[in-house]
């Protein structure tokens, strides 16, 4: 792909940007939210048509006018967004639009689930073909959509984030697939904000910066530091001296205790969590993909009845039962999943920011819209969200600044206590550091966050202490400074009830 | 390349925009071009008995179309506008009357409009109870009223038509302000609060914000179960005073006939007016011209002699259309 250029409505998306892919080459593609990587893809794939450029594959001009015809061409692609039918069978997921046929022109169903099956080995996930898709995790879910990107044998497979909802174990069979892919001689694109994975797999790598590609490197000439230096835009001097990430943990000074758990379970996967949060410290909370960190996040928010334990709270022991009393004892929580769990699409980004301080903001049920203007002006500015206007959609955003948004969401209500839920994820580079220096501001300030965190550096930098989950229990506590990696995760992988009398505080 | 494809690009972000200028005011559109087609070609149509009979149809099918907005903007339906419309409307006369009605005909009159109202919402905290608390789907929860309100109405008049002579209940239906119908002014007065509802007070946001992402929504402490029951409660209070002035206008009840259909006027008159039916938008004057549109609609089709059925036939094309505009509108 050459000079490519693409504008929606008078914006520039694209412009100038390329994109060389060679034969059996893994070939990752970096930037941050708003970089131009997903318009370029739509290009790519047929869904947008590109306004000037040209695209050449496998030696001959490109020029297809929709995702079915770039698949006929031999591309197909894994979108970030899962597309599949929840409700119907794995097999009809893999096969949809591809099905066999019988003699009579009906679907073969015994060549179509043994192919399923056969292709599902192969990626080593071992499920019933027969069962609705739905009633698996969203990371097999994830991998069936790779299975069936991967079954339709193109020559270019394009995968969107497809690591960001998968565990170790199952990235892991997602590497070893990808490098399959590769000593079959089909080229995979790989876009993704974890720069390690680059590293792993693949061969070489292409920066995007506002629209445009900055560089192309093979993956042996470039470490990461400089690859978030090329993103950015910055000095690689300058983000060395910054560090990796802007939390600063075990720097902080712990006010009194905000809150207390004791025990506490819920009906949902949480058994027994011993937790307590102080003003002014970041807990972490560590623990892999199903250990119970969003179920305790749930029960101390009030979204989850307590089956047992006791949750106490600075000045006021009544634990809350709705999330709507949480918020008014000052308790903020910031959920992992942005789109189902956070955003409200179609109402403004005003009106998602100041959702939940609305009570405060209204008298007799008529809300002070002077008031809230302002507000919401004061935190644009001061959290750099970057927006036309403050009435437009909030999916119009990029990730980066949605997040940004909900995360004023919480602000706004001046919290005690605020709980982050992989408040990072999905969002690029610039923005981290960004909602991270946020956040260290705010504990300055005196509130008292619990960070739920996939990523063991934001952790192991981050916090002041860590709690480890396992199986829905806390198993142990650690203090920072002195955490390193490999003992958060040594904590986080030792076999569950190994040393309980030692780990819990 | 280069230089042909920019022109590429504004043709296409000009076909955009008048599309979506098209969404943005194709009802009014559609309303002009109704009152052009019958200005030229029905019989009598510029004359203020035409407008008065227009205004005094409508006005139910707006006050309706209204509440259902408010309730498809938090991703419902409500199917019992109708059969809400009998019952209240069916007890109204027995209340007015009764032996203590004709006693005290103020109080009676007073009570024959309140207490309706109220077995209204009572209906509508029904609806709401079963979509929030037992969360059944709306479509079926209030279908059990659809079905059984109207039975309950026909019980209660014993499936007859109750005729009376009431000029102070009749006011309704008939009375006159600055020279137009009363229920017409009522109408436009019911519209104005729901839209000051919704633009302005918490509840309005709390109710779109329902609509537009339910889990966000309590998760971010909007009280989710509250506001859906009162948008069911306000739909059938609303509903029920629309039965009364159907009742008013013809100064007879028939529980068989008061409503029938209006449900789907009413979700007509919303989706016209630009409601989504997966909810978070409330466009309460678009509600209005979208009933005002369905009335004109089965206005020409009458004042120029064609039958009911084929009305219904054209309604659905209306309905089709509106959808029709709004997917354009999505993109």
């Amino acid at each position: 792909m050459r000079g490519i250029a693409k504008s929606f409505a008078g914006a520039v998306a694209l412009d100038g940007a390329s994109l060389t892919v060679g034969p059996g080459e893994v070939h990752g593609l970096i930037g941050q939210n708003g970089a131009g990587k997903s318009t370029l893809i739509k290009i790519l794939t047929g869904v947008y048509m590109r306004d000037a450029g040209e695209v050449n594959f496998a030696g001959r001009p490109l020029r297809v006018a929709s995702p079915r015809e770039a698949q006929a061409a031999g591309i197909s692609t894994i979108y970030q967004e899962l597309t599949l039918v929840p409700l119907r069978s794995v097999t009809e997921n893999v096969i949809l639009g591809y099905e066999p046929r019988t003699r009579l022109g009906l679907i073969n169903w015994r060549a179509a689930h043994a192919k399923t099956r056969r292709i599902l080995t192969d990626f080593g996930i071992d499920v019933d073909v027969h069962a609705p898709l739905g009633e698996y995790s969203t990371a097999i879910q994830q991998l069936v959509a790779i299975a069936r990107a991967v079954s339709l044998e193109a020559q270019l497979v394009i995968m969107d984030e497809p690591t960001s909802s998968l565990d170790e174990r199952e990235v892991a069979v997602l590497f070893s697939v990808v490098n399959r892919l590769r000593a079959a001689g089909t080229s995979v694109l790989y876009v993704s904000h974890f720069l390690d994975e680059l590293f792993t797999v693949c061969d070489r790598v292409t920066i995007m910066r506002d629209g445009a590609t900055i560089a192309d490197h093979a993956i042996g000439d470039t470490d990461k530091t400089s690859l978030i230096a090329e993103m950015l835009g910055r000095d690689v001097s300058e983000i060395q001296a910054a560090g990796m990430t802007e939390l600063g943990g075990g720097s902080n000074t712990a006010g009194e205790l905000v809150f207390e758990a004791k025990g506490v379970a819920t009906n949902r996967r949480l058994r027994s969590l011993d937790l307590a949060v102080c003003s002014g410290e970041i807990v972490g909370l560590g623990g892999l993909l199903g250990s119970g960190r969003t179920e305790a996040a749930r029960a101390i928010f009030g979204a989850d009845s307590l089956s047992a334990g006791t949750l106490e709270f600075a000045g006021n022991s009544a634990p809350p039962t709705t999330p709507a009393a949480a918020i008014a004892s000052g308790i903020g929580f910031l959920t992992e999943d942005r789109k189902a769990e956070g955003i409200i699409p179609d109402m403004s980004v005003r009106e998602n920011l100041t959702l939940a301080l609305l009570p405060a903001l209204t008298r007799h049920g008529r809300i002070d819209r002077a008031r809230e203007r302002e507000l919401v002006e004061q935190f644009i500015k001061s959290l750099g969200i970057k927006l036309n206007d403050m009435d437009q959609p909030i999916r119009e955003l990029s990730g980066g600044n949605q997040q940004k948004v909900l995360l004023a969401r919480w602000l706004a209500i001046h919290p005690k206590l605020l709980i982050l839920d992989e408040p990072t994820r999905g969002v690029d580079v610039g923005a981290k550091f960004e909602i991270q220096a946020i956040i260290r501001e705010h504990v300055e300030e005196g509130v008292g966050v619990l960070l739920i965190s996939s990523e063991f550096e934001e952790l192991v930098e981050g916090a002041d202490h860590i709690v480890v989950m396992q199986d829905g229990v806390s198993v142990s506590r650690m203090s920072n400074p002195g955490i390193t990696e490999e003992a958060l995760i040594s904590a986080i992988a030792r076999a569950p009830g190994a040393d309980v009398q030692q780990g819990v505080s | 390349m280069s230089v042909a494809s920019p022109a590429v690009g504004k043709d296409s972000s000009k076909g955009v925009a008048w599309r979506s200028l098209l969404g943005r005011y194709g009802t009014l559109v559609a309303l002009a071009v109704l009152l052009l087609v019958n200005i030229l070609i029905t019989p009598n149509f510029l004359q203020w008995q035409t407008l008065f009979v227009n205004i005094s149809q409508v006005a139910t099918i707006a006050i309706v179309a209204v509440g259902m907005t408010l309730v498809i903007a938090t991703g419902g339906i409500d199917l019992s506008v109708g059969a809400v419309m009998a019952l209240a409307g069916a007890l109204a006369p027995l209340i007015f009357g009764s032996a203590f009605g004709l006693a005290n005909p103020v109080i009676g009159l007073m009570l024959a409009i309140a207490l309706p109202l109220v077995a209204a919402m009572a209906c509508g905290l029904f609806n709401g109870i079963m979509i929030s608390v037992l969360r059944v789907q709306p479509i079926i929860a209030t279908l059990i009223l659809f079905i059984s309100g109207r039975g309950i109405a026909q019980v209660l008049t014993n499936g007859n038509l109750q005729t009376f002579s009431n000029p102070a209940f009749s006011y309704l239906g008939t009375g006159r302000v600055f020279g137009l119908p009363f229920q017409g002014w009522l109408a436009v007065a019911i519209a104005a609060v729901a839209f000051w509802l919704v633009t302005r007070t918490i509840h309005g946001r709390h109710l779109l914000a329902v609509g537009g992402n339910e889990r966000a929504a309590e998760l971010s402490g909007v009280p989710v179960r509250r506001v859906k029951i009162s948008v069911y409660i306000i739909c059938a209070f609303l509903s029920g005073i629309a039965g009364l002035v159907v009742v008013a206008i013809n100064s007879a009840s028939d529980a068989a006939r008061n409503g029938n259909l209006m449900e789907l006027d009413a979700i007509a008159a919303a989706v016209v007016g630009g409601a989504l039916l997966q909810g978070g938008r409330a466009p309460v004057f678009g509600a209005l011209l979208g009933a005002v549109i369905i009335q004109l609609v089965k206005y020409t089709l009458l004042a120029n002699g064609i039958e009911d059925e084929v009305a219904l036939i054209a309604k659905a094309g209306i309905i089709v259309a509106a959808v029709a505009l709004q997917q354009g509108r999505r993109e």
